[in-house]
C-alpha cells in the first residue's frame, strides 16, 4: 500500500487522527503526510470529514428516510440532469443512481415525519421526470459507514496474559 | 494429598501476580495482554454456529478432522513451503499449548535436557519440568536483537541438550529470525543431534518480511516439530485450536498421549478453523495491517520518550528497556500510579531482565492514552 493509500485508509478509519499520529502509524515524515492530505483535498479525492453519529443518543434525533425514485428520461434530460436538481435540496443527504427496480436512491433527513412527507410530496414527486416514489422511514440504524452501533463487544480479555 | 515434586518445582507464574494487581484496579489500560483485541472472523464464527445447529457435537478423529488436516497441509505448504502429509504428519490439538505439552511428554525421558531460547512464552520451562525433563535456559541478547546465535548456544552448553525450543516470531520481544539467521542454528542442531521444537504461532504476524520456518532448512524437517494454531492470526484464542507438524513417528507418539488425555480437539472449533483457513485471508491481512500501524506508533512514541526499544518485526509486542533498572518495580509503580499495565520482561525468563513487554493488541485510542501516561510517568 502506498503512503497515499495508507493515509486515506487511516482517515476513513478515523478522520480525527492528527498528522502526528498518522505519521507515527505510517512511519513517515509529518510534513510528507500534511502535503499528501493537502493534495488529496485539492484533487477532490477527500471531499469532507464527517462524524459517524448514533442519533438515538441525541435528544432531537432527526427523522431519516430512504426514498426510491423511478424516472423517465427524454432526449433532453438525462440522469445527471435529474440528479443535479435533486442534490440541491438540503434535505437530501445522499443521492445514488442504482441498478434494479428503481433508479435513484435518496437519503433524506428532516426534523419530523411530516417534514419528510411534505418534502417528498411537494419537492421530489413534482419533478416532471419522476414517475413514482416509495418512501421508507429509517427505524433503527445498527451499522453505518462500517461502524457498528451497540455492538456489545466489550473488552473482556484478562488484564494481563501470557 | 501432596502435590508432586514436579508441580512444586514450578513457581507460580509472574504474570499471575501482575494480573491480580491489575484486576484490583479500575480504569486500567492494559498493554499486558497476549491476545488479539479483534474477534474471530465472522464467517469462522458462523461456521462454528452452523456446526452446532447441525448437531455436530461428537468427537472427531483423534488427530482432528481429515478435511481440517488437509486444509492445514495446503495452507502451510502455500504460506511457508512446509510439505506435510495430512494423514501421517499433522495432529490437531486444543491450542498450540496442548501440542507443545504433548510433544514434551512424547519425546522426553526423565532427565533429558531441553535448551529453551529465552526470553520466551512462559510455558516451555514448566512444560519440560512437568514432562520430567531438565530445562536449560539459553538467554538471547539485546545486542543480537534477541535472535538466537550459535555462540550463545555454545556458551550455554546447549549442544549437550537433547532438544531445543525456539519461538519466532517471539513473544515477548517481537524478534523474528530470517532464513540466513536460522541457518547456523540449524547447523548447530544437526551437529549436536538436537530435536527442535519450533513454536510458530505468530508466523502470520510479521511486518516487512515473510516468516521462515526452521523446518524448511536442509536436514531439519526430520528433526523439527512445528507448532502453530488459530489463536493469534485468526483471533480465536478462546476456541483453543492448534496443531503440530512433524514426521510420522513423532505424530504417532504425540497422538498416543493426546488420544488418552484430550481424545480430540473441540469439534466446534475445528469447523471454525476449517472455515478460517478457507475464507479468512482478507481478515488476517486486515488485522496484520492494523497491528503494523500500532507497532509503528508505539515504537515511534518510545523513541520520542528516549526509551531504547529495538525494532520488533513480528508478533504484537515490543520489548523496550525499562526506564528503571528494576523492571518489576517499574511495572508495579507504573500500574499503581497511572493504571497502565505492562509486564516485566524477567517473567519471560533469562535475557528478559530490565525490559518490559508492551502489547499493542489494543485500539489506537487506548494506546495513545497509555503512551501519554507512560511519558508523563517517566518524566
Amino acid at each position: 500500500m502506498s503512503v497515499r493509500e495508507e493515509v486515506l485508509s487511516l482517515l476513513c478509519e478515523n478522520a480525527r487522527y492528527s498528522t502526528t499520529d498518522l505519521a507515527r502509524q505510517i512511519d513517515a515524515d509529518e510534513g510528507e503526510i500534511e502535503a499528501i492530505i493537502e493534495t488529496l483535498e485539492d484533487e477532490g479525492v477527500i471531499r469532507g470529514y464527517q462524524a459517524v453519529v448514533d442519533w438515538r443518543q441525541v435528544d432531537d434525533e432527526p427523522v431519516r428516510a430512504l426514498v426510491e425514485c423511478n424516472v423517465t428520461l427524454d432526449r433532453e434530460t438525462g440522469y445527471d440532469d435529474i440528479a443535479d436538481r435533486l442534490a440541491k435540496f438540503p434535505e437530501v443527504e445522499s443521492l445514488r443512481l442504482v441498478s434494479g427496480e428503481y433508479d435513484f436512491s435518496l437519503g433524506v433527513r428532516a426534523d419530523s415525519m411530516s417534514d419528510v412527507s411534505r418534502f417528498v410530496s411537494e419537492k421530489v414527486a413534482p419533478v416532471p421526470e419522476i414517475t413514482q416514489t416509495v418512501t421508507h422511514y429509517l427505524m433503527t440504524t445498527y451499522k453505518e459507514r462500517g461502524v457498528e452501533f451497540d455492538d456489545g463487544h466489550d473488552d473482556d480479555r484478562l488484564s494481563v496474559s501470557p | 494429598m501432596n502435590p508432586s515434586e514436579r508441580t512444586q518445582r514450578v513457581p507460580p507464574s509472574g504474570i499471575r501476580r501482575f494480573f491480580e494487581l491489575a484486576e484490583e484496579m479500575d480504569d486500567v489500560i492494559s498493554l499486558g495482554v497476549g491476545e488479539p483485541d479483534f474477534t474471530a472472523p465472522w464467517s469462522a464464527r458462523e461456521a462454528a454456529i452452523d456446526s452446532l445447529e447441525r448437531g455436530r457435537t461428537s468427537y472427531t478423529a483423534n488427530r482432528g478432522m481429515a478435511e481440517l488436516r488437509e486444509a492445514i497441509a495446503t495452507n502451510v505448504d502455500e504460506q511457508y513451503s512446509l510439505d506435510y502429509d495430512p494423514d501421517e504428519e499433522i495432529i490437531v490439538t486444543a491450542g498450540a499449548s496442548e501440542a507443545i505439552d504433548v510433544a514434551f511428554r512424547a519425546l522426553l525421558d526423565p532427565g533429558d535436557r531441553v535448551a529453551v531460547a529465552q526470553p520466551a512464552y512462559i510455558s516451555y520451562v514448566p512444560g519440560v519440568i512437568f514432562a520430567g525433563g531438565e530445562p536449560l535456559r539459553v538467554p538471547t541478547r539485546e545486542e543480537d536483537a534477541f535472535k538466537l546465535t550459535p555462540e550463545v548456544l555454545d556458551a550455554h552448553d546447549a549442544g549437550e541438550a537433547d532438544m531445543l525450543v525456539l519461538c519466532y516470531p517471539n513473544n515477548p520481544t517481537g524478534a523474528i529470525m530470517t532464513r540466513e539467521e536460522l541457518a547456523p542454528i540449524a547447523a548447530f542442531a544437526r551437529e549436536h543431534d538436537l530435536t527442535v521444537l519450533s513454536d510458530e504461532i505468530y508466523a502470520e504476524l510479521t511486518y516487512g518480511r515473510d516468516h521462515t520456518s526452521i523446518a524448511t532448512l536442509p536436514g531439519m524437517r526430520e528433526r523439527t516439530i512445528v507448532f502453530n494454531g488459530f489463536s493469534k492470526a485468526y483471533a480465536m484464542t478462546g476456541l483453543r485450536l492448534g496443531y503440530a507438524l512433524a514426521p510420522p513417528e513423532t505424530i504417532r507418539a504425540m497422538n498416543r498421549i493426546h488420544q488418552y488425555s484430550l481424545l480430540s480437539a473441540p469439534t466446534t472449533a475445528q469447523y471454525a478453523a476449517l472455515d478460517a483457513l478457507e475464507h479468512a485471508d482478507n481478515a488476517v491481512a486486515e488485522m496484520c495491517t492494523q497491528y503494523d500501524r500500532r507497532r509503528r506508533f508505539v515504537l515511534s512514541r518510545f523513541e520520542e520518550m528516549g526509551i531504547d526499544c529495538f525494532e520488533a518485526e513480528g508478533a504484537f509486542y515490543v520489548f523496550p528497556e525499562s526506564p528503571w533498572p528494576d523492571a518489576e518495580a517499574f511495572a508495579e509503580a507504573l500500574l499503581d500510579e497511572t493504571g497502565v499495565a505492562v509486564v516485566p520482561g524477567d517473567v519471560f525468563g533469562a535475557g528478559g531482565e530490565g525490559h518490559l513487554r508492551v502489547s499493542y493488541a489494543t485500539g489506537l485510542e487506548d494506546l495513545r492514552e497509555a503512551m501519554a501516561r507512560i511519558e508523563a510517568f517517566v518524566e
